[in-house]
């Protein structure tokens, strides 16, 4: 499937994943994170559940410490 | 647009700064001289000597609460401006109450979980408020890896990569950038309005 991820085109397997798969697939380690799918936030309890399909829009900010 | 217009602009606009460390407490001054109407700040902390590498307060601050601190420092540039300081931990319980009546709100925290705290709590509270928010800037140097990113009405700003740490602490100067793109980002915002 091809989304958009952080405003670039990304493809990946399959017909749907969840944003777990998405961070395990794409190596993303970092632990705080705000996560959208067509602009509709996805809260950490959401992520096994939350599927991101073909043509979907999706953000995952990492958020640093520091301020 | 000229500075008259700028500052009469400015003058009606409001905007909330949650947390009054190195981002917040530069971010609110840089407001404070363009002519921001109404600020509202909250923060828990009191000023400590290890914050005078980068925050805006005085050595003979040291010990006073943050909130009544940065007030006290905002009024002396400009003694018409309006403080409403709260000296408080922030949670995601009392988010909407404290920052309802603004027009943009800037996210000035030291902690990433507590970042997601509040983007989590502010984008589903006011799901179209322009929410300004800083994101890596510990160290020194390398300017240009620093930037602008928007995500919906999400503004990040920052290098997004360089994390507080004992061999890279954060400072004024780089702070102090990130401090002032949020302020101009905010600007920029209201000026459009």
């Amino acid at each position: 499937m091809d989304i958009q991820l952080n405003n670039n085109p990304d493809q990946l397997p399959g017909d749907s994943l969840s944003i777990r798969e998405i961070l395990t697939i794409k190596n993303f380690t970092f632990p705080n994170l705000v996560v959208k799918i067509n602009g509709q936030l996805v809260r950490k309890p959401q992520y096994d559940s939350a599927l991101v399909r073909h043509g979907d829009v999706v953000e995952i900010i990492h958020l640093i410490s520091g301020g | 647009m000229n500075w008259l217009t700028i500052k009469e602009k400015l003058g009606k606009k409001s905007a909330g700064i949650a947390g009054a460390g190195g981002l917040g407490s530069n971010c609110a001054a840089a407001l404070v001289r363009v002519g921001i109407g109404r600020l509202v700040i909250c923060d828990f902390d009191i000023v400590e000597e290890s914050n005078l590498n980068r925050q805006f307060y005085f050595h003979d601050q040291i010990g006073l609460a943050k909130t009544e601190a940065l007030k006290t420092n905002l009024l002396r540039i400009n003694p018409k401006v309006i403080i409403e300081s709260h000296r408080i931990r922030l949670t995601s319980d009392n988010i909407p109450e404290l920052f309802h009546e603004v027009d943009v709100l800037f996210e000035a925290f030291d902690h990433a979980d507590q970042k997601v705290m509040i983007i989590e709590s502010a984008l589903t509270v006011w799901p179209e408020r322009p929410l300004i928010i800083g994101s890596g800037m510990a160290g020194f140097g390398d300017s240009n890896s620093i930037h602008l990113r928007t995500v919906g009405n999400l503004y990040i700003c920052g290098d997004e990569i360089s994390e507080v740490a004992q061999e890279l602490p954060p400072l004024a100067a780089r702070v102090g950038i990130v401090a002032n793109m949020m302020a101009n980002t905010g600007i920029e915002i209201l000026l459009k309005k």
